[in-house]
């Protein structure tokens, strides 16, 4: 995230719930600001923020935005399958 | 708004603008991009976008020590480095001294799952640190329309770039930003609706097998520019862009005299010989002699230490030293003390632009006080008359410039419908020659005549010149009831009129 903008604050707030409810106690977060660690963009790739990174296990995948669509989340963190 | 206040607003504040360094360009941009905007380049495929990004920021990091950040969308830093290699660019020891920095953006599609509202803070934040880490005052995006490869929300991705270009601005750098041309748009994603200072368009065409890449600048907001469409090269030196005409008539001019090595042919042009610095065409139907004029004026110059620089185009050095030897010229030892150099070249081996800038280059290196060019008609089998009359006028141009004397020799065909070269370079050249064949009586012999010499009371008469192993002379005219005489008709009357003053002497 880049400093507490209402899209992070939601996402973040997104984020804790699907974990509580599918991963509880299976999980860690880590948060980092952008306007305080600028030079950790270039190394994790980020464009767009908010950007929730799952670098566990592979393949390394990104889900940008403020994380509102729960479906993709978990598709995307790998907790569920995604279903035609 | 009236003339007047243009002047004065003129006066008033000038947009600043930042060299590229690109040879040729800063001459149509009148001083290059315009500083702390960003300017947009488009173009196909492989017209050369990248590599004229590139040099932009490398020759700002060498040559005006203004740092650079390269974003690559495309290629990786190592791609990059290796691409440039080839033109004698060192990216690695650049980025080392912190000069470039390339920051490589990858964007996966695969990779990316998207869920409500984001916005590109991420890249902005990048593009800053980068910016920040080495005090950048030129910044590349290449290409940035792969993110709309990359991500799929239009809406989100068209008000970010909005706001990239106005961040660019307030930056204060001078940005260099990258699009693939599109179908009926400049760019395929409309780019330049964000980017409105300057737009610049590369464009790469090939007619008759040869490719030309050429630049145009569509648009340069507060600033006057060249207009036209401008070939440029890309070589093992980079990017160099050949304006067309240099845009003003001013050159030095000398009236110092270069003899032409045939004293009979100085004392037709009225002055002893061409205007140092001036440009002469010789021209004539096949076995004429053009070359042996050209060989004389070239053997003249090397016996008085000029520097001379011969272009050979139908023939191999080896062939025209020997062939001169049979008319009194040797060349060899001019070629051992390096006064004189031959330069051949087939014109089919490549484009006209890079006859041109070979050409260029050959002259800049060797510094010759006199240019021969045997022939200029064979460039018409690689361009079509307009092009290689653009080609020489841009050549003429160069060497005006440099104070260099130059000679062409150009086959004419259709020399008995209007005496006009095939290449139409009549009208730029200072003093014109014409050589041409007389039949009479069963014989062949050749005519000489000047039909133009600028500045100069030259002969006006078609004057017969002989071709022999003590080298060219041009004979005495002798008319008789029909006319000239030219060959045995002239010896004969000659013949005939010795016998007479023997008689008169006699008696």
């Amino acid at each position: 995230m880049a400093g507490k903008t209402p899209k992070s604050v939601t996402a973040l707030k997104n984020l804790r719930s699907y974990c509580e409810e599918h991963l509880a106690g299976q999980y860690s977060i880590e948060v980092i600001d952008l306007l305080q660690n600028p030079q950790l963009a270039e190394g994790d790739q980020i464009l767009a923020v908010p950007t929730l990174v799952k670098k566990v296990p592979e393949p390394v995948r990104k889900i940008i935005g403020d994380l509102s669509n729960k479906e993709k989340v978990l598709v995307g963190l790998d907790i569920r399958i995604k279903q035609e | 708004m009236s003339k007047k206040k243009q002047v004065a607003s003129k006066k008033l504040q000038v947009l600043q603008k930042t060299p590229s360094g690109i040879p040729g360009l800063d001459e149509i941009t009148f001083g290059g991009l315009p500083t702390g905007r960003p300017t947009l380049i488009c173009g196909a495929a492989g017209c050369g976008k990248t590599l004229f990004s590139l040099e932009f920021i490398i020759r700002g990091a060498l040559n005006y020590n203004e740092p650079g950040v390269f974003i690559a969308f495309e290629e990786k830093a190592e791609e990059l480095t290796a691409n440039v290699a080839s033109l004698g660019f060192d990216l690695s020891a650049l980025q080392a001294q912190n000069k470039i920095r390339i920051d490589h953006i990858h964007i996966d599609r695969s990779e990316i799952e998207e869920t409500g509202e984001y916005d590109l803070e991420g890249l902005f934040i990048r593009m800053n640190y980068a910016i920040d880490a080495i005090g950048a005052k030129r910044v590349v995006l290449d290409t940035i329309e792969n993110l709309f490869s990359g991500l799929s929300n239009q809406a989100i991705l068209r008000s970010e770039l909005r706001r990239l270009f106005q961040w660019l601005k307030n930056k204060g750098v001078t940005a260099v930003i990258t699009g693939e041309r599109g179908d009926t748009t400049l760019t395929k994603q409309g780019l330049e609706e964000y980017v409105s200072d300057c737009v610049i368009v590369l464009d790469h065409r090939v007619t008759g097998e040869i490719s030309t890449r050429r630049l145009r600048i569509v648009k340069y907001r507060g600033s006057l520019h060249g207009t036209n469409e401008y070939p440029f090269l890309i070589d093992d030196e980079g990017i160099s862009v050949l304006p067309i005409t240099s845009l003003v008539l001013n050159k030095p001019v000398s009236s110092a005299i270069v003899s032409t090595g045939i004293p009979a042919l100085n004392k037709m042009l009225g002055k002893n010989g061409f205007f140092k610095g001036s440009s002469i065409l010789v021209s004539g139907t096949a076995g004429t002699g053009k070359t042996s004029i050209a060989a004389s004026f070239a053997y003249e110059a090397c016996k008085n230490n000029e520097r001379c620089l011969f272009f050979a185009f139908e023939e191999s050095p080896q062939q025209i030293v020997r062939n001169m030897k049979s008319i009194g010229i040797n060349f060899d030892p001019y070629i051992k003390k390096n006064t004189l150099q031959f330069y051949a070249s087939r014109p089919t081996i490549y484009g006209l632009e890079m006859h041109l800038l070979a050409i260029h280059k050959a002259i800049r290196k060797f510094k010759p006080s006199l240019v021969i060019m045997d022939p200029i008609s064979n460039f018409v089998s690689i361009g079509n008359f307009s092009e290689v009359r653009a080609m020489l006028v841009r050549l003429i141009d160069f060497l005006q410039q440099e104070q260099v004397t130059v000679m062409f020799t150009a086959l004419s065909i259709n020399i008995g419908i209007n005496e006009q070269t095939d290449d139409g370079v009549s009208s730029l050249v200072d003093s014109w020659i014409l050589l041409k064949d007389i039949e009479t009586n069963g014989e062949r012999n050749k005519g000489l005549y000047i039909i133009k010499s600028r500045g100069m009371d030259h002969s006006k008469q078609i004057r017969e010149f002989i071709i022999s192993s003590k080298g060219i002379n041009i004979v005495d005219v002798y008319i008789g009831p029909g006319g000239i005489l030219t060959g045995s008709a002239r010896e004969t009357h000659i013949l005939h009129e010795k016998q007479m003053s023997h008689k008169t002497a006699k008696k």
